[in-house]
């Protein structure tokens, strides 16, 4: 077993080997380095050739035509496209905008940027379980709505969201859909040809592809239409200007092909390892899991070991790499939002860790991860003054604490 | 983020970890904080009869910072009587523990918690 342990795919994961090999080979003078916009020369071609190819590995994986793949530098900027890009086209029709608390950033914060332009925008609750009410999402739509966005998977808690009911009520209401997908590429089955979804974006980073490339899928039947945000030689059909990075892009292919070849003996596996996990957990008491266990990707694991604060635990946990929905762990001192949008209690919300599993987990990895994390829980239990007022039965939310 | 090596050091040996009767009546306890802002601190301090702090233990819930300010106060207050004690000031713990600005407010709690538990102590002595 080598140490430190990674346990936190959800945030990046290493490129496969696989991946690697095929990008070194269009890097250097031997390797197809050319631009693929240069239509005059050989480099140039071979470049294209590589290209489109990776377009198709990536449309493969979800079912969709080459044609609807644009390349973009992530997926924080093919949230930015599709949400900035739809509302800007169609404004005319409306402005006003539905998503969901549990968002990335890089949904939220594009939305607050449209407010800031005058679109009206409204962010959804969820249930307890984390996932979306239809209903509740249903009657959000008014006559004015012209988008909604709403992620495949949560990158926090892993729940998987209806999107094909979710995309049917928007069909109805002829709302554009866009789903950030970038958690769920590889682990879900996307099958885009019978989805309701207009806009889906991609990262490669997250499916064991490179960092600073992505895709948004957009839709061409119906056409779905965006406002480009970045201009600059009209490449990717004048939606997304820019040299196309063929090293990445490969990259970005190669692990789309192997996703689609080995997702479903991955998710088998995953998935195992992911329940010794939580049940090796469970031995303990007051360990809670956060968000729906069945509507939930395989690699993901976030919970709360009550009384004890997320980021200490962390520090106890020195060979193994994960993150932690409390406070401290950034610079706002405000715990996870996804979390409080559940409605898990800020003490919770605190004492939170996401353990997120990938391809080169192993079962001693995992075994190791609970031996440690059991006897860290139990350490810093006995230091916490919070968990000798419950071993004496004294109800904490009946404590007036003096908040600072 | 880094942790300086005396937090390392006091996180994961913390001095004088335990509780003191609260009901003796030469026992401050201080207990400051809330979960829900993430950190709770318990702080009890067992005064001789010349009003010499001869004993002090702490149990904290919090980051690690947090965890490493109670502990380093507790070997600060040791021998010092209470007023003494009381001029403790959270800049002179997170000076010591190289604490970021992110974490003084863990060495404004830990401030917060001694005052808290020499003003318990004076109460019950009615001074």
């Amino acid at each position: 077993m080598k140490l430190p342990i990674y346990f936190d795919y959800s945030a990046t994961t290493p490129c496969d080997p696989r991946v690697a090999g095929k990008m070194c080979g269009c890097l250097t003078p031997d390797g197809v380095f050319g631009n693929p916009a240069s239509r005059s020369h050989a480099f140039g071609w071979a470049a294209e050739k590589l290209v489109e190819e990776a377009r198709e590995r990536v449309a493969d994986l979800v079912n969709a035509n080459p044609r609807e793949i644009v390349w973009t530098s992530g997926a924080s900027e093919s949230d930015n496209l599709a949400i900035k890009g739809a509302a800007h086209f169609y404004q005319k029709r409306g402005k006003h905008i539905v998503t969901v608390k549990t968002e990335h950033k890089a949904v939220l914060d594009p939305c607050r940027q449209l407010e800031r332009e005058g679109f009206d925008v409204t962010y959804l609750d969820v249930q307890e379980n984390g996932l979306l009410d239809l209903d509740v999402f249903r009657e959000a739509i008014r006559k004015d709505t012209i988008l909604a966005s709403v992620m495949h998977v949560n990158n926090e808690i892993g729940v998987i969201q209806d999107i094909d009911a979710i995309g049917n009520i928007c069909r109805e209401h002829e709302v554009i859909f866009h789903v950030d997908a970038a958690q769920s590429a590889g682990k879900v089955a996307i099958d885009l040809a019978r989805l309701p979804v207009d806009l889906m974006s991609f990262s490669a980073h997250k499916i064991y592809g490179p960092k600073g490339v992505g895709v948004l899928y957009v839709r061409r039947k119906p056409r779905v239409r965006i406002e480009a945000q970045m201009h600059g030689g009209g490449h990717e059909r004048g939606m997304r200007s820019g040299t196309l990075a063929t090293h990445q892009i490969v990259g970005m292919g190669e692990a789309f092909r192997i996703a689609k070849e080995e997702m479903a003996g991955e998710n088998a596996r995953l998935l195992d390892l992911r329940n010794r996990l939580c049940e090796g957990f469970s031995v303990m008491e007051e360990v809670h899991v956060n968000g729906d266990l069945e509507h939930r990707v395989a690699g993901n694991l976030n919970v709360s070991f009550n009384f004890v604060e997320g980021e200490s635990l962390m520090m106890a946990l020195k060979d193994i790499a994960v993150s932690s929905g409390s406070a401290c762990t950034s610079a706002s001192l405000e715990p996870s939002y996804v979390l409080r949008a559940l409605g898990r209690s800020d003490e919770l919300a605190h004492s939170s860790l996401r353990f997120t599993l990938g391809r080169f987990t192993t079962e001693e990895d995992v075994d190791y991860v609970i031996e440690q994390v059991c006897r860290q829980v139990e350490r810093l239990r006995e230091l916490s003054p919070l968990w000798d007022m419950y071993k004496e039965g004294i109800d904490l939310d009946s404590v007036q604490w003096a908040a600072h | 983020m880094a942790y300086s090596e005396k937090v390392i050091d006091h996180y994961e040996n913390p001095r004088n970890v335990g509780i003191l009767d609260k009901d003796a009546p030469n026992v401050g306890t201080g207990m400051v904080g809330a979960p829900a802002c993430g950190d709770v601190m318990r702080l009890q301090i067992r005064v001789n009869d010349e009003g010499v702090i001869e004993d002090a233990k702490f149990k904290t819930y919090g980051c690690g910072s947090a965890i490493a300010s109670s502990s380093l106060l507790t070997e600060w207050v040791k021998g010092k009587t209470l007023e003494g004690a009381r001029q403790i000031k959270n800049t002179d713990i997170a000076e010591e523990l190289a604490l970021p600005p992110v974490k003084v407010h863990c060495s404004v709690l830990a401030e917060d918690a001694i005052k808290a538990a020499i003003d318990d102590l004076q109460n019950k002595r009615g001074d």
